[in-house]
């Protein structure tokens, strides 16, 4: 069984323990801005010879100022990852974020940390690619070990039906040029022996194996585009609500927080499950329902599950994390939702499928379950585009997809503020098409509901 | 979460299917224009508190108007679909 992320995942364990650091972050003030502190095997060496008391605080607390040119609201993965390339790509110096808890606490530190670039419609496809490539190349633009491990996701599929829709998929992916092969049964046996092949309801035909699909450990991601972004001036301003956006004769002037009024010339919104609420201080209506998707973690185990896989009968995907516990997660509750929790039909419903497809971990106790706030659009793909308010951007809608976009999302949408005009590989994810009905993309066919996707 | 069925009484969430907002029951005219229609199939309040949806309760095959709150899973009331609609 191969694993191409292995050697990356194992580096991983040299510098995991550093992952840990940011979090006093959070409890300190004042500035060690300008504080080169690069990571390297030497400072890990020295540092453990010396009783590892030269860490310090990987990003400052600063307060808010009255005024910045740039404010983005959010400060999870895309917020920061925005700020980040706001500041690298285009030069911004006067920027905040500003997040209404802690940085790496909402959706970017609770999903299930899959990473791919497997999607089939054009606007999709090519932003998607585009994330991945950046994703390929993050560790050495951040200097920060986000444990990238390019494991393979295999997507599972149980008709012959299935098999063609899978094969058109997998041509999707090639012609974008990602990578995509089509496993028959004796082909994922190969790499899954301990699949239920000859389940009676739902036996195993076959699967797409997308090589450079993975995982990446999600934390990281958050704290490693937060001190990138510190580091180049960003303000990060925790424990900051907004509680109105100021527009003045069709222009934004700034924001109204729970820290004070923050003046701006330019505002962006990336606040995934409550982009509702924030939208609606701006007077807006957006085509989006929250909803709430759950996951689970078991108990830590030997490593038994080698890459990320989806069965396709069922609501089920797992994955099994560098520290040993099985992650894994289905479907939406399909229902409305802002209460962080699940209900028990859906659990039972994974619990299920996980049974159905893989016996092998009936016995592997579950540690914890919760549940995420997803935005989800009536067509299944995201937004990141202008309002009708000048110098207010949005980008939201990444349904439950939203982790894999976080390099690619924040690079276009700091393209948008900055530039004006969308990135080219985010043209297609317009607001208006809402309206016109040119262009939606609905990856799964399933139709304007928004919890259908 | 247990939703009562107006006709069965209280019943597990298993039994029923969500459709979405009860904005559904407010069809536009075909000729109403874009901006009615993006109103209506896509466009939503979204609020965090209380809601009104459409749920369909599989055993009996009525549509029912549900008042709930979205962030405790409270439910407030409910009614047939067709009595909402007048």
């Amino acid at each position: 069984m191969s694993r191409p992320g292995a050697s990356l995942s194992q580096s991983g364990g040299v510098f995991g323990f550093i992952a840990c650091y940011p979090r006093h972050g959070l409890l300190s003030s004042g500035g060690q801005q300008g504080n080169p502190m690069r990571y390297s095997a030497l400072r890990v060496l020295k540092e453990g010879l010396t009783g590892q008391k030269g860490w310090t605080p990987v990003w400052r607390d600063p307060d808010p100022r009255p005024e910045y040119d740039i404010v983005i609201i959010g400060g999870g993965g895309h917020g920061l990852s925005t700020a980040y390339y706001l500041a690298k790509e285009h030069g911004a110096r006067n920027v905040a974020v500003l997040e209404k808890g802690y940085i790496g606490g909402g959706n970017v530190g609770r999903n299930t940390t899959i990473v791919r670039a497997n999607y089939f419609l054009p606007g999709n496809s090519e932003f998607y690619s585009h994330s991945l490539k950046l994703w390929e190349g993050l560790e050495e633009e951040l200097n920060y070990n986000v444990m990238h491990s390019q494991r393979g996701l295999i997507n599972l599929f149980h008709s012959d039906g299935q098999r063609d829709a899978f094969a058109r998929r997998g041509n999707a992916m090639i012609n974008q040029g990602d990578d995509a092969i089509l496993l028959d049964r004796e082909g994922v046996r190969k790499h899954l022996p301990y699949l239920d092949f000859d389940n009676v309801r739902f036996p195993i035909y076959g699967g797409l194996l997308h090589p450079r699909g993975g995982t990446a450990r999600h934390d990281a991601v958050a704290w490693g585009y937060a001190r990138g972004a510190d580091r180049r001036g960003v303000d990060l301003i925790q424990n900051c609500e907004v509680t109105g956006i100021d527009v003045e004769g069709g222009r934004v002037t700034g924001v109204q927080t729970t820290r004070g009024a923050i003046r701006a010339k330019k505002v962006g919104i990336v606040v995934a499950g409550r982009s509702g609420q924030v939208a609606a201080m701006a007077g807006m209506r957006l085509p989006i329902e929250s909803h709430i998707l759950q996951a689970f973690v078991t108990e830590g185990l030997k490593p038994v599950i080698d890459h990320v896989v989806s069965f396709g009968m069922g609501h089920f995907y797992i994955s099994q994390s560098d520290k040993g516990g099985l992650v894994f997660g289905g479907d939406l509750d399909f229902y409305a939702s802002y209460a962080a929790r699940g209900n028990l039909p859906m659990a039972e419903h994974v619990m299920d499928a996980a049974m159905t497809l893989m016996p092998v971990i009936g016995k592997a106790k579950v540690l914890r379950s919760w549940g995420g706030i997803m935005d989800m659009t009536p067509d299944g793909s995201p937004i990141i585009d202008r309002t009708g308010i000048d110098g207010l951007y949005i980008d939201c809608g990444w349904c439950y997809g939203g982790f894999k976009a976080v390099p690619g999302s924040g690079f276009a949408f700091a393209h948008l503020i900055a530039q004006d005009r969308p990135h080219e590989t985010a043209a297609r994810f317009r607001l208006d098409r809402f309206r016109t009905g040119v262009g939606l993309m609905d990856e799964e066919g399933t139709g304007a509901q928004h919890n259908l996707h | 979460m247990r939703i009562s069925c107006p006709f069965c009484g209280e019943r597990d969430s298993r039994e029923y299917t969500y459709r979405g907002d009860a904005i559904a029951l407010e069809r536009p005219a075909p000729e109403a224009g874009a901006e009615a229609w993006e109103a209506y199939l896509h466009l939503r309040d979204n609020p965090a508190g209380e809601t009104r949806d459409l749920w369909y309760h599989e055993p009996c095959g009525a549509w029912i108007v549900v008042t709930r709150n979205t962030v405790t899973h409270e439910v407030l009331a409910t009614a047939p679909a067709s009595e909402a609609a007048r």
